[in-house]
């Protein structure tokens, strides 16, 4: 579940242009991308919009009403310390999404440049940044992931470095293989011949070939992302107190789980909705991108 | 046919009293022990164990009485240095070896002198001894040391099989040999650690079980779901919010006492640059934030009132607590003027270090809602243990929130931590008054006297506040309903010496 | 074949390298000084000084570094901080557990997740199909760790139908060993079963459409013979190769879930003394894993080439 799913890298297309409109239409027409879109932008338009709904402040005490079970005044109901559950699921919201979107920009932002230069500069440059694509890939994800969060200390912003580091290897693979093939291509190989610049070349060819398998495989990755986010979360290495996040919740609410279950509830499903919305979402982006099936 | 049937049914009803009789009590543990070695071991849930695997000198009444144990006296020589014991004579390891004087000896230099001894501090005042006959023992002190006898009530005072550790060495914990009422069987780690009857064991008429197996289960309601369903008969460290379930539970009753330790705020006082700060620099405001909180309402809403408030470091119900300063009540009006006479009448921000497990940030995110309305905005820096024991000793904090996990003898409470260059004084506090009156409370042996110094200890500690003490945690067992005989100590452990099941 | 074989084993030495410093270097990344754990509450100084003289720590990282590789290529990974048990003993105790959960989690994934791939391609765009897809979908999304926290709650807390924790080892009692870890493995393979599901359905639809499907149907065999005996056949060859990675996949995957079930497996070992700061245990079973990972794809790749003749060399 925390492993990251592997894109199968797509024929490269060499008339880009023209597949807008055809790749919108073929997203409209799959239900469950759809779905997916909705729940995803639900989550973000909720969590945009935490600082102004009618809740009370994510941090705001009730010694009176401690582990109160959801009621009219607290839907979700209370946590360990009299804070409204629900205010803090929306609060955490921001966390969770924040922390899959951040960690796959770090992962994209240092592997699609390595991948490329590897499959661009073949040879020694390859080899090098192949054995330590390698030797990442070794680790498992999670084990890799909580080495590193502890090595940077517990914060979010250090489980994202941890999830983005730990999820790079499998942006250079695909940036990688994804160059290889265009590079194969005639078109390419003809541009070379007539003398174009290797960033033109990069820039005109490469990249754009490589954006549709990129942008699928980054939010398929945002999904395990989250999950990763909540994992660390919930071992303490992620979100600390008394900021809300998802996994920092269900990391209190394990202790209650007989006397509170709604504390475990809640949060435990909003990760699977959000996760869901991306993981849909980024099957459909990939039908609709996939260049070969019609 | 028919002979076989009986015979089948006889070998049954064989294997059924059999199984009847070989009792088994199973035991869950919060934590998985670290080496079952005394002399090399640190954690607070390895002690559990020992205390059916290892028996010591002497042990302690559930009033913190020292009483004869392994040692069946002792003396002190008039100025303090000198101590003799008398040992039992009918007392054998469990490998065969028999204990006496010689024993003992060896094991006192293992305390002293193994290189990974966990227990030199214990034993440090100890500086020759010698075999007075097969049964006596004399130690001679650097300095006359009152908290000696208390030490030999723990891990310093556990007596190995000498033929074993001299054989093992360091590796004696992968199969420890002692001479308590169980002796050691198998372990896997996180698994389980498997005991059984020591037949030749002293006082073995008040052993009931053939063997007792400890099973580290660390989440609470995962421990107390095995009780209930039969699959342990005790656990110890129930959760305090268990404890209304478990009460309400006919086939389970509840064991508690208040415990040794101590649970409090230690703010740096005098460590390096982090400790220019308010906090550190003005006792007012220390003692702003130690009014700003409610400590009863602390352990209502975190521990729905099952632990003990304190402020000091020993409990309330302790004969060493200094009753002329009761828990404080909380006072933001008073809060509020501290803050004003130390110059800071618009509030205060420090941070303080958390170890990041859920119990104690809950903690600290109540003590943090409540010293806001003071006006003192706390910060949470949480952090794995190991980390925040690493900036404490560095002197890389503001305040820290931490622990003590108590000592028998009241010196273990406080004199490391307050006197000037005290090994756990972290936030290098001084003041000559109060080491004056710790220094002093070691020298004699009379309670009344050293009473006197601790109170006067106490006093300064109250106007300094070094340590902002918090609470006392609860020791909380849950049993299944079949078990009796079982006796709380304020010390945690889990003696089974009369405890049966039916 | 041999060809391939010898030369990929060449190219993972310079990665085993890399992972042996990567790994290595974990000491020097985490924060927070073992020996100030190790040495107790009352971290007495001199026993500090002793514990780091005992374990080196006073040596510059590489001599630290060559000395432990140099162990390890004997097979000696050191011993635990912690209880002093050596790390290659631990390792030969727990990899067994998870071992056994991950098996009972593949055959639960297989279960589920390959007749419901048959079947979904089967059915290729009706609503059985979406339905199929977006329950795969579900137990991708759902975070394992809290499915195994609700499943304690419903299961052992509520009904008392199966014990929340209290492993047995499979040699000692067979069956209390798989009732105790039923659980467990149902939350671990929940993705597994939704992966393979996938695999097996797009296989699947290829198969379908290929000739031979297409000549077994004019032939007039009936359609369950067809989806049997000639489509699920081609279509496992594929889907055997990523159940042995999704293996692999499992062994990882179990760190949280034998965290929450409190089974003394690989992954609990790792987690605990990654909190304990425990380095040579950390090391050693990272180390571990690594090559046994890249032994695993390794593998793959080989029973990947011998099913398929025509793949070449990439």
């Amino acid at each position: 579940m925390t492993a990251i799913p592997d894109t199968q890298s797509f024929a490269p297309d060499p008339v880009l242009p023209k597949r807008k409109s055809r790749v919108w239409a073929k997203f409209k027409r799959s239900p469950s991308a759809l779905l997916g879109g909705v729940i995803v932008l639900f989550f973000v338009i909720v969590a945009l919009l935490a600082p102004f709904l009618p809740i009370p402040g994510p941090l705001e005490t009730d010694w009176g009403a401690v582990r109160k079970a959801p009621s009219a005044a607290h839907l979700f109901g209370t946590d360990e310390i009299g804070r409204d559950v629900l205010s803090r699921m929306i609060w955490g919201a921001q966390a969770s999404l924040l922390a899959g979107v951040v960690s796959v920009l770090i992962a994209v932002a240092m592997g699609v440049p390595l991948g490329v230069i590897a499959g661009y500069r073949r040879g020694w440059t390859d080899a090098a940044i192949s054995r330590v694509t390698e030797a990442l890939l070794a680790a498992p994800f999670l084990i890799l992931a909580i080495a590193l969060a502890a090595f940077l200390g517990p914060s979010l912003t250090n489980a994202m470095i941890a999830i983005g580091v730990s999820a790079t290897p499998v942006f250079i693979r695909l940036a990688r293989a994804q160059t290889l093939s265009v590079m194969t291509e005639d078109y390419v190989e003809s541009a070379r011949a007539i003398g174009v610049g290797h960033v033109a070349l990069i820039w005109r060819y490469i990249l754009p070939n490589i954006f549709p398998p990129i942008l699928v495989q980054g939010t398929l990755t945002i999904a395990t992302a989250i999950i990763a986010e909540a994992a660390l979360s919930f071992l303490g290495l992620g979100q600390q107190p008394p900021a809300p996040s998802w996994g920092a919740m269900l990391n209190v609410a394990k202790n209650f789980l007989e006397q509170a279950p709604w504390m475990a509830l809640y949060p435990g499903m909003a990760i699977f909705l959000v996760v869901l919305g991306f993981n849909l979402l980024g099957d459909g982006l990939r039908d609709a991108l996939d260049p070969r099936d019609n | 046919m028919q002979i076989g049937k009986m015979l089948t049914a006889a070998a049954l009803l064989a294997l059924s009293t059999s199984l009847a009789q070989a009792q088994d009590l199973k035991i869950g543990l919060q934590d998985d022990p670290d080496i079952l070695d005394p002399d090399q071991s640190r954690t607070f849930v390895g002690r559990i164990v020992y205390a059916s695997l290892c028996d010591k000198l002497v042990d302690i009444t559930p009033d913190l009485e020292i009483v004869p144990a392994l040692a069946t006296g002792w003396e002190w020589n008039e100025a303090g240095t000198e101590l003799t014991m008398t040992l039992r004579d009918d007392v054998v390891f469990h490998d065969g070896t028999p204990f006496n004087a010689d024993a003992v000896a060896a094991n006192l230099d293992r305390s002293k002198n193994l290189e990974t001894s966990r227990r030199k501090s214990e034993v440090r005042s100890i500086e020759s001894w010698e075999v007075v006959d097969d049964t006596t023992i004399k130690m001679t002190l650097s300095a006359p040391d009152a908290t000696l006898i208390a030490q030999f009530a723990d891990r310093s005072g556990m007596m190995l099989s000498p033929t074993a550790f001299e054989a093992a060495g360091e590796d004696f914990g992968s199969a420890p040999v002692c001479a308590g009422p169980f002796k050691f069987k198998e372990r896997i780690q996180q698994d389980r650690i498997v005991l059984e009857k020591f037949a030749d064991y002293y006082r073995a008429d008040e052993i009931n079980f053939d063997s007792v197996t400890f099973l580290p289960i660390a989440d609470t309601t995962v421990r107390l779901a095995n009780l209930r369903a039969g699959d342990l008969d005790m656990l110890e460290r129930l959760a305090a919010t268990d404890v209304a379930s478990v009460e309400a539970d006919d086939g389970l009753q509840l064991e508690r006492a208040t415990s040794l330790g101590y649970q409090g705020i230690t703010p740096n006082v005098g460590n390096g640059e982090a400790a220019n700060n308010p906090l550190g620099q003005s006792n007012l405001v220390r003692k702003a934030l130690s009014l700003s909180i409610d400590r009863n309402a602390l352990n209502e809403v975190v521990f729905e009132g099952a632990f003990a408030t304190g402020n000091q470091p020993f409990a309330p119900t302790s004969p060493w607590y200094n009753a002329d300063f009761p828990v404080p009540e909380r006072d933001i009006e008073a809060a509020k003027a501290l803050l004003a006479e130390a110059g800071v009448a618009d509030g205060v921000t420090i941070e303080v270090q958390v170890a990041n497990n859920p119990v104690q940030t809950q903690v600290m995110q109540v003590v943090q809602a409540m010293a806001a309305e003071a006006g003192i905005t706390i910060e949470l820096a949480a952090k794995e243990f190991a980390t925040l024991l690493a900036d404490q000793s560095a002197g890389n904090y503001t305040a820290s929130q931490i622990g003590w996990s108590g000592r028998v003898d009241p010196d273990g409470n406080i004199h490391q931590f307050m006197t000037s260059g005290g090994g756990l004084n972290d936030s290098k506090y001084v003041n000559p008054a109060i080491d004056t009156a710790l220094n002093e409370a070691r020298l004699s042996t009379d309670p009344a006297v050293r009473k006197e110094s601790y109170n006067a200890a106490v006093a300064i500690q109250q106007e300094d506040m070094p340590i902002i003490y918090l609470y006392h945690p609860v020791w909380i067992w849950a049993l299944d309903d079949s078990l009796s005989g079982f006796q709380a100590y304020p010390d945690g452990m889990i003696r089974l010496h009369g405890v049966s099941q039916n | 074949m041999l060809g391939f074989l010898s030369r990929r084993l060449l190219i993972a030495i310079p990665t085993i390298i890399l992972i042996s410093i990567f790994v290595f270097s974990l000491q020097k990344l985490l924060p927070g000084d073992p020996v100030l754990v190790m040495a107790g509450e009352e971290r007495d100084p001199d026993l500090i000084a002793a514990l780091r003289e005992k374990y080196r720590l006073n040596d510059p990282i590489f001599v630290q570094y060559f000395a432990w590789a140099g162990n390890a290529l004997r097979g000696d990974l050191g011993i635990s901080l912690r209880t002093n048990q050596p790390v290659t003993e631990l390792i030969g105790e727990k990899l067994p557990v998870t071992i056994q959960l991950a098996v009972m989690a593949l055959i639960i994934a297989m279960v589920i997740g390959i007749p419901a791939g048959v079947i979904s391609a089967y059915k290729k765009g009706t609503w059985v199909d979406w339905l199929a897809n977006l329950i795969a979908l579900s137990g991708l999304s759902v975070p394992n760790f809290w499915l195994g926290i609700m499943l304690i709650l419903l299961v052992s807390v509520k009904l008392g139908w199966l014990p929340a924790s209290g492993y047995q080892p499979f040699s000692e009692d067979p069956l209390q060993s798989i009732r105790t870890m039923l659980m467990p493995a149902l939350v671990l393979g929940t993705a597994t079963a939704a992966t393979l599901m996938r695999h097996t359905r797009s296989a699947m639809l290829s198969v379908l459409q290929s000739d031979y499907v297409r000549t077994a149907r004019a032939k007039g065999l009936r359609e369950h013979t067809v989806l049997i005996k000639h489509a699920l056949r081609n279509a496992l060859v594929p889907v055997v190769t990523v159940t042995a990675l999704l293996f692999g996949e499992l062994l990882a995957g179990a760190v949280l879930t034998e965290q929450i079930f409190t089974i003394p497996g690989f992954g609990k070992l790792v987690v605990d003394a990654v909190f304990n700061r425990d380095y040579a245990v950390v090391q050693g079973i990272v180390l571990c894993t690594g090559i046994a990972f890249i032994f695993m794809n390794i593998l793959a790749d080989a029973a990947y080439r011998l099913l398929n003749p025509r793949m070449r060399d990439t």
